[in-house]
């Protein structure tokens, strides 16, 4: 391939690309993200290409390994085009049919069609999917069309194109302008408003007139995964949101900071980097516009403060990963002390779709505060997870139950966790909450980078907190004393009070010490670290005091606070529990009412899990 | 020069001044226990917090002696709210580590009374003292930080006495823990009852026996 040396040359190639095109033609597009590489997807992939081979349909269809498409939970998933026929749960066994009967025949295979939870209503093709209906997938959308090592993939549905625009018909003010107008805010957590850290950037005095731009891809929140999904299945969206990026803010150097426990994300990510600068999009002279500019690739040590971004430019530099005080923001003196701006993965994929459609357009979706959309991982407790796009200001019913499809097994819902360890829990009476940045934090909870963990009555609040005090504490970097001390006694308190040795003054002690922890701590992964405990004593009071005075776990989670016991009415002797107790505590002839020894049971709840009587109380 | 107002009044000092010099150089006094004169500032300990005032009915707390001056900056050294969150800090640090002099002095200035937390003796509060003055003063580079979260230690490269180490002893030396450890023999609630105190330390009055007797909160023993 020749380096593409002007626009025309680039919009000649995008017509013969286009041109080759049939729409016609039926393509088979299996989901590639690592959420299906959980389910085999590529044995799928292998063995529809054979059959379809076998079947001698080698040059009428076309086979697409995929980015994620989302819908993680009933994966491997594969979407038959023009169609859209979506299939779920696919196996290589079922390939030889789907290439026979809906590929051939146009016959649609029932059984691997999507049936909704409640109704059992079979859903045909993707959009009829109701995780999918609600959904306004602007950004992740190209994911289930493009193959992401295929850079000529992202060229046919218009990619580069805002590049283009921008190099030749726009002054770096104006995209400023533009950006600015569009009101797009950070996604990475804080949600603070993208043109001013360009702005910044920009303007910042720089001794050699070096700019460093950087792409945090360094997502670490438990439960979170879309800049992972996007860097694994679009990354030429995120290059050519830097390559705008650094042409406004005037960089010639890119860095893409991203964890090294991401090998499909870096992977990727290298080829379409490679590819780009074959094609002349990163380099030298870029299309012609005498701009250059490149991109590393650093890949991370996998500490997760090293997501701030102080600590992320003192590893990128080869030092400890740990922040710094901000006092001298990083947009004038960041990497090498020269102006450096750090923008995560979705603001970057945000970029072209605001110069290619305009900041007007751009601005009608979402909130007041918060434009556009965001990409949010909803898991947990919950029959659809995945990665969802939804415009700002959806409610949270409508993201647990339109799209997320409820509470498995009929529950009910408790509350969900929105920002991940450092965000915060929002209880039911709250679920009509429209979710952008400015309400979620009103509500004691935030963003962050979109993390949604849905929790049902099974859920015990008290030790939820714990859960993810406990994995802040061992992230915390353990340069401050607030984070470092503060979390690790934090963390003694929530163990005391899920083991039942609570004390009266302890809730006190939390919210006193929570609120020290957020004012008092160098960064901000102290400064959110005690959201979830104080979110949750906000909301979910009752179940503390229930630990602390009457020594009882209300959600039946707590083991020092539970005992099971057998239902005298409901068992029916089948000697199930009694065989799997891995502790032999349950004994019972059969048909007879089983009894379990307090002294022997180690409360695993295996016995529980597996009556199918419900006959294993929890009190 | 920088104007900037520290506790109501008006200072002007030179620019890179820190907020903690600029306060002392009117004669106010801010707590410190990572600062060191000589050695840069590192901003972990968090005792010479001091409120920045943003607004109206906003401000945060920064540690003062990582905090250059800007232009109009207010500070209030010595609010509520500052010395609240550094009684807590002090309380955390005496929780893991109560053998300090210098921490047990400053808990008895502070008045902190009881510490609310399990007593882990970890014996260092990884200030960074020694790590800075080795490599800024020694030149040397010696030991630094291995680890982190509550992991973290300070050490010297794979635990191996390193070519660069003069066995100068100015670690031990700069150490607030080393140099000047606690000598008491029981400490009450964490807390070795004062020795700063210039009245020796005595059972209160009041509250005969209780727990709460030595340096106790509202009973002023100096």
């Amino acid at each position: 391939m020749k380096k593409l040396r002007s626009p025309a040359e680039l919009e000649r190639l995008r017509d013969r690309i286009v041109g080759q095109h049939d729409p016609e033609r039926p393509y088979v597009s299996v989901c590639g993200g690592t959420g299906c590489h959980a389910y085999k997807c590529e044995d799928v992939a292998r063995a529809l290409g054979n059959e379809i081979k076998q079947q001698g349909l080698g040059e009428r269809v076309e086979l697409k390994v995929t980015g994620c498409h989302g819908f993680c939970e009933r994966g491997p998933l594969i979407v038959i085009y023009p169609e859209k026929i979506f299939y779920q749960r696919v196996t290589p066994a079922d390939t030889s049919e789907i290439v026979s009967e809906t590929i051939v025949k146009g016959k649609v295979i029932d059984r691997l069609l999507y049936a909704e939870p409640g109704n059992g209503h079979k859903a045909r093709c993707e959009d009829d999917v109701s995780f999918y209906k609600k959904q306004q997938r602007l950004i992740f959308g190209n994911n289930g069309i493009i193959d992401p090592t295929n850079i000529e993939d992202y060229l046919a549905v218009g990619g580069y194109s805002a590049l283009c625009k921008v190099l030749f018909d726009m002054h770096p003010e104006e995209v400023l302008d533009e950006i600015s107008r569009s009101g797009l805010r950070g996604r990475g957590g804080a949600g603070f408003p993208t043109f001013r850290k360009w702005e910044a950037a920009r303007n910042a005095p720089s001794y050699d007139g070096i700019r460093y731009i950087i792409c945090n891809a360094d997502e670490g929140d438990p439960g979170a995964y879309m800049d992972r999904s996007l860097l694994e299945g679009n990354p030429h969206s995120v290059i050519e949101g830097m390559i705008i990026g650094a042409y406004t803010m005037g960089s010639h150097h890119g860095y893409v900071y991203v964890r090294n426990e991401y090998p499909l994300a870096v992977e990727n990510l290298g080829i379409a980097l490679d590819q780009a600068r074959q094609y002349g999009f990163l380099g030298k002279n870029i299309l012609g516009s005498n701009f250059d500019f490149d991109i590393k690739v650093s890949r991370g040590g996998g500490a997760f403060i090293c997501g701030e971004s102080t600590a992320l430019m003192a590893s990128l530099e080869g030092r400890i990963g740990e922040p710094r005080p901000k006092h001298i923001h990083t947009a004038l003196k960041g990497l090498y002390g020269r102006p450096t701006n750090l923008n995560n993965v979705e603001t970057w994929a945000n970029v072209p779709f605001i110069i290619s459609r305009g900041a007007k357009w751009y601005s009608t979706i979402g909130t007041e505060g918060s434009k556009g959309t965001k990409i949010f991982s909803l898991v947990g407790k919950i029959n659809n997870t995945g990665l969802v796009e939804v415009p700002m200001g959806i409610t949270l019913r409508e993201m647990v139950y339109d799209i997320g499809g409820g509470i498995r097994g009929g529950k009910k819902f408790k509350a969900v966790q929105t920002g991940g360890p450092s965000g915060g829990c929002i209880p039911e009476s709250l679920i009509d909450l429209p979710v952008d940045f400015d309400r979620l934090t009103e509500a004691g909870a935030m963003m962050g980078s979109g993390g949604m963990i849905v929790m049902d009555e099974d859920n015990c609040m008290v030790d939820m907190a714990r859960y993810f005090v406990k994995f802040l504490t061992e992230e915390s970097c353990g340069k401050c004393v607030p984070c470092r001390e503060g979390l690790d006694r934090m963390l003694d308190i929530l163990t005391d009070i899920t083991e039942g040795q609570g004390k009266k003054e302890d809730i006190e002690l939390l919210e006193e010490l929570g609120d020290v922890i957020k004012e008092a701590s160098l960064c901000g992964l102290g400064g959110t670290a005690p959201n979830p405990v104080l979110s949750t004593i906000r909301y979910f009071r009752d179940e503390y005091e229930a630990h602390i005075t009457d020594r009882r776990c209300p959600a039946g989670v707590c083991k020092a606070l539970i005992t099971f016991t057998v239902d005298a009415v409901n068992c029916t002797g089948c000697r199930v529990c009694a065989r799997e107790c891995p502790q032999g505590a349950i004994s019972g002839e059969k048909k007879e009412i089983h009894f379990i020894d307090q002294g022997k049971c180690i409360k695993c709840g295996l016995c529980r899990d597996l009556c199918k009587f419900d006959a294993v109380l929890v009190s | 020069m920088i104007e900037l107002t520290i506790d109501g009044t008006k200072v002007r000092v030179e620019k890179g001044t820190s907020v903690l010099e600029a306060a002392k150089e009117m004669g106010i006094i801010i707590p410190t226990l990572c600062y060191y004169p000589g050695l840069s500032s590192y901003g972990e300990c968090r005792v010479c917090l001091v409120e920045v005032v943003k607004g109206k009915n906003r401000s945060s707390l920064e540690a003062s002696c990582a905090m250059p001056v800007e232009q109009g900056l207010v500070i209030r050294t010595n609010s509520e709210k500052a010395k609240k969150a550094r009684k807590l800090v002090v309380e955390l640090l005496i929780a893991s580590c109560p053998t300090s002099k210098t921490l047990q002095d400053m808990a008895s200035n502070m008045g902190i009374n009881r510490i609310r937390f399990k007593i882990k003796d970890r014996g260092c509060i990884l200030c960074g003292r020694c790590v800075r003055y080795c490599k800024e003063q020694m030149r040397s580079g010696g030991i630094g930080f291995v680890g982190r979260g509550t992991s973290r230690r300070v050490a010297t490269a794979f635990g191996v006495t390193p070519a660069e180490c003069r066995n100068c002893g100015g670690c031990e030396w700069i150490c607030p823990v080393c140099e000047r450890a606690c000598t008491a023999n029981n400490l009450i609630n964490g807390l070795c009852g004062g020795c700063q105190n210039l009245a020796p330390v005595e059972t209160c009055a009041i509250c005969t026996g209780c727990s709460e007797s030595v340096g106790a909160h509202g009973h002023t023993v100096y």
